[in-house]
């Protein structure tokens, strides 16, 4: 199986040189995006067979590559399998997305290269099965989807975009590359059955898990280390911006998964407040920063971070789970959590290329000069709308059930032994709530400013429907979200192998329940039916039409058009993306971000408009980076002198390490 | 007999410390040149000392090459260059002498405790050895460091590389195309820099290497 796996790699590493040679001709785009798709597709088949097939210990192919004594270990187990799922699913959307999409891309050949490269290096993090080439393709995938980033390097917000990209990227594989060497001992044995084998003590556990928090975390956008997703998701071409988004931040969390409850061993409660409190922060903070934003891309990256939130929440669930030997309730929170990584790869990479077919048919990122596109791209606003209801976590679409779920998981949180965990799961749980109120505040008013309303600039009222392709993708992820959402059984049942390598457990068969309900703990206590939530909600639908159709008065009228309320004709005078997330930002934005608002008003017999200015502060740029980079321009500006030293002043610097290192050598007990 | 073997052994490394020593304390150039000759013939004795205790006659040849050119060749060329430079008299030193040799002291007692800790299983001839073969490469090495002249820096340098030498031959079964190799790379960085000062020479009018800072803009 794995053997194909890496073949299809291979075809998807081989179609980069070819989108060179190839280069910004008519006939690439449609090559490179349809043998992508393919390729990806077919990926995505063998993922399944693996998941479904036999659960036994995977075989491992060792291929002669990377260091000598080492090779390169690739395999396939029910973990991997599961991520290559989510990664050549997403991939195929987004190829078959960008088939219609890409023709729309003035400098193809800054693309093409990247992206089949881009998908190969995503695939290849999850066939690791040693360290070295773990943290070689982690590398690879950070790389190619650099230059994916800065591709339209016309901009400089996108330069700048790409080096915090590339900053923070570099960090964090350093990160998870001390995470590995503390895993391989003193021994340095870089597969990973010898590290599963070794077990590390609780000091060096806890460190490797801090690590390998901010090192998957960093790529995954967990707050304090988000600050480059907001940058760099919105700058690459939109299919690309959905694969980084739904798909990338996945395989960061798979490198946290592999780490910490594969190799790691049996956790410490503890280790999971740290995680927890993350998961929660990082819920709230990044759907309060989307509220706040007016560029749609940047709305639905900052929305990537608050489900990411939502994801680590339930991983730091199920390691407390597991730490206290609930092997069950760590199964349903460890379930809970892969569901929503596989929910959110759809409906973000749904929403990412809806933003798109907006982008082409306007030219616009700013909700405040979209409005109105309903009628005039009714069908990219049909499946935006389904994305936006699945992302806001409303039944019966798949956001729904795995973020209810993760609460499922939270009220199992009584019976914990240990206090600070009975106090502080609830504490998450009220954070992952209001994050989940806010993500539906949050989608109203990205749907709600973009799609309705009248438009607000010549572009949105010139907009057209996008091509045939990009609708069928669309159409496709949305599918797949309603599907997800009517029967999660048929997933959970998917996701029992999964659990078994995470927490040793899994959750219940789903298959055998009556009606295609979920029972998640017990009949008793709770379940839930996704298809008849949906039935109902089309019954009454159906039923509430008919009625205003057939009972209400048909008798002819004529009277003045309603205003809704403006009488003003200007469409400025609706609500705005701003004026809609006002209330919010001063509730929570006044000490969060220190936002202040300064109203301005001509003085009488001016004829000045009056101005209205809001000033935001990003608290964790202000108070972590600034300092940061402050620190670094003053050190290296100290270091600088040490470039232009004599030569004997060099030979005294080399003598004094000498030195210096020989009294350590002396001094170490 | 293994008693005496060690002794030797140990007297004559230690002879090669002392007179890295003196090399430390000679202030101008021409005595400079004489004693790293001298040192070159402890070397060549401890060498083949060393060849003698272990039945390794292939380090008589490492020995024949310390003496001829170690001993004769290059101080010969070396007092060439100086003599033709006209710089035999000249005094050059940074940190003083004093300060030098105390500096020096620190760094023999902790080269010993470094070495006699590390090799704690070792033999304890290959021990001694390799203790006082590290004073040597530091006492070079401070002697580049502590002077200017771009003459002196060579000696220093080839002190340095007669400490390795030391180390090389203490060790058992050391192959003798490691120490050529050491050799001749040694006698290509002299010629190199031989060169160089010549060059140096005819542009500054000085070996003095602060001239060359002065010439980049540096201030002291």
């Amino acid at each position: 199986m794995v053997v194909y796996a890496l073949f299809g790699v291979l075809a998807l590493v081989a179609l980069a040189p070819v989108a060179i040679a190839l280069g910004a001709s008519s006939p690439a785009t449609n090559t490179v995006y349809g043998a992508s798709f393919i390729v990806t597709l077919a990926l995505c088949v063998i993922a399944l067979l693996a998941l479904f097939g036999h659960p036994g210990p995977a075989p491992a192919v060792v291929l002669p590559l990377g260091l000598p004594w080492l090779g390169a270990h690739f395999r396939i187990d029910a973990l991997s399998a599961f991520f290559l799922v989510v990664i050549n699913l997403g991939g195929a959307a987004a190829s078959l997305y960008a088939l219609g999409y890409g023709r729309h891309e003035n400098f193809p050949q800054r693309v093409l290269p990247f992206y089949p490269a881009y998908l190969a290096g995503m695939n290849l993090v999850v066939l690791a099965g040693d360290a070295f080439s773990f943290l070689v393709s982690w590398e690879f995938m950070s790389l190619s989807s650099w230059a994916l980033v800065i591709s339209h390097h016309e901009d400089r917000e996108n330069l700048r975009a790409g080096y915090v990209y590339l900053l923070m990227a570099s960090f964090g594989t350093l990160a998870l590359l001390l995470a590995f060497g503390l895993l391989a001992g003193a021994g340095g044995n870089y597969t990973f059955e010898a590290m599963r084998a070794a077990h590390p003590s609780a000091g060096l556990a806890a460190l490797v898990l801090v690590l390998a928090l901010v090192g998957a975390g960093s790529k995954a956008g967990v707050v304090p280390l988000h600050a480059w997703l907001p940058l760099a998701h919105p700058a690459a071409p939109s299919h690309v911006s959905g694969l980084m988004s739904g798909v990338m931040t996945k395989v960061a969390v798979y490198g946290f998964i592999r780490i910490v409850f594969d190799l790691l061993g049996t956790p410490d409660w503890w280790w999971s407040l740290l995680v927890l409190f993350i998961g929660g922060a990082t819920a709230v903070l990044g759907v309060l920063y989307a509220l706040m934003q007016r560029d749609l891309k940047r709305v639905l990256a900052y929305s990537t971070i608050e489900n990411i939130g939502i994801v680590f929440a339930a991983l730091g669930l199920a390691l407390a789970f597991k730490a206290s030997g609930m092997t069950f309730a760590a199964a349903l929170a460890f379930t809970a959590a892969l569901l929503h990584v596989f929910n959110h790869s759809l409906f973000k990479n749904l929403l990412f290329c809806g933003a798109g077919a907006v982008l082409v048919a306007t030219g616009e990122r700013d909700m405040e000069k979209l409005g109105g596109l309903i009628h005039r791209m009714p069908q990219t606003a049909f499946v935006f709308l389904i994305g936006a209801t699945a992302i806001s976590a409303l039944p019966p679409l798949n956001g729904f059930v795995s973020e209810w779920l993760t609460f499922q998981a939270i009220l199992l949180s009584p019976q914990l032994p240990s206090w600070g965990l009975k106090l502080m799961v609830p504490a998450v749980g009220a954070l992952l709530a209001l994050s989940a109120a806010l993500a539906g505040a949050c989608f109203v008013r990205a749907f709600g400013i973009s799609f309705l309303g009248r438009p607000r600039s010549q572009a949105a009222i010139a907009a057209q429907e996008t091509d045939v392709n990009s609708l069928t993708a669309m159409y496709f992820l949305a599918a797949l979200c309603l599907v997800a959402g009517i029967l999660p059984g048929l997933f959970i049942d998917a996701l029992a192998p999964v659990a078994q390598i995470g927490v040793g457990g899994h959750m219940p068969v789903q298959t055998g329940v009556e009606w295609l309900s979920i029972v998640p703990i017990a009949e008793s206590r709770s379940s839930y039916n996704g298809l008849l939530v949906f039935v109902f909600v089309a019954m009454s639908g159906v039923l509430a039409a008919f009625a205003i159709h057939r009972l209400a008065s048909d008798r002819l009228r004529r009277s003045a058009a309603w205003d809704c309320g403006y009488p003003d004709p200007s469409p400025l005078t609706q609500y705005s993306a701003g004026s809609f997330a006002q209330p919010i930002r001063r509730v929570f934005g006044t000490l969060l971000f220190r936002a202040r608002e300064i109203g301005e008003m001509p003085p009488p017999s001016s004829t000045r408009p009056a101005r209205l200015t809001v000033n935001m502060h990003d608290p964790i740029w202000d108070t972590l980076y600034v300092p940061i980079s402050r620190f670094i321009d003053y050190a290296t500006d100290r270091m600088n002198v040490l470039q232009f030293l004599t030569i004997r002043r060099y030979l005294t610097l080399v003598f004094v390490a000498l030195v210096l290192l020989l009294l350590v050598l002396a001094i170490w007990p | 007999m293994q008693g005496l073997t060690f002794d030797i052994a140990h007297l004559l490394a230690g002879t090669l410390v002392l007179v890295s020593f003196i090399e430390l304390y000679q202030d101008r150039l021409t005595a400079l040149i004489n004693v790293y000759a001298a040192h070159a013939i402890v070397l060549t004795l401890s060498v083949a000392w060393q060849a003698l205790a272990q039945h390794a006659p292939h380090l008589y040849i490492t020995a024949t090459i310390a003496l001829v050119f170690k001993a004769a060749v290059i101080p010969l060329a070396l007092r060439r260059i100086v003599i033709r430079l006209g710089i035999h008299r000249e005094i050059e030193t940074v940190v003083g002498v004093g300060p030098a040799m105390l500096i020096g002291i620190g760094l023999v007692a902790l080269s010993m405790v470094v070495m006699l800790r590390v090799t704690a299983e070792a033999d304890p001839l290959a021990r001694e050895d390799l203790a006082f073969a590290l004073s040597v490469v530091l006492l070079g090495l401070l002697m580049m460091v502590t002077r200017r002249n771009a003459v002196s820096q060579v000696i220093g340098f080839m002190s340095l590389e007669n400490g390795l030498v030391l180390a090389a031959t203490g060790a058992k079964g050391m192959p003798l195309v490691v120490e050529i190799s050491v050799a001749f790379s040694v006698l290509i960085a002299f010629i190199v820099i031989g060169i160089f000062l010549f060059r140096i020479r005819e542009r500054f009018d000085t070996v003095d290497i602060q001239a060359l800072d002065r010439f980049r803009g540096e201030r002291r």
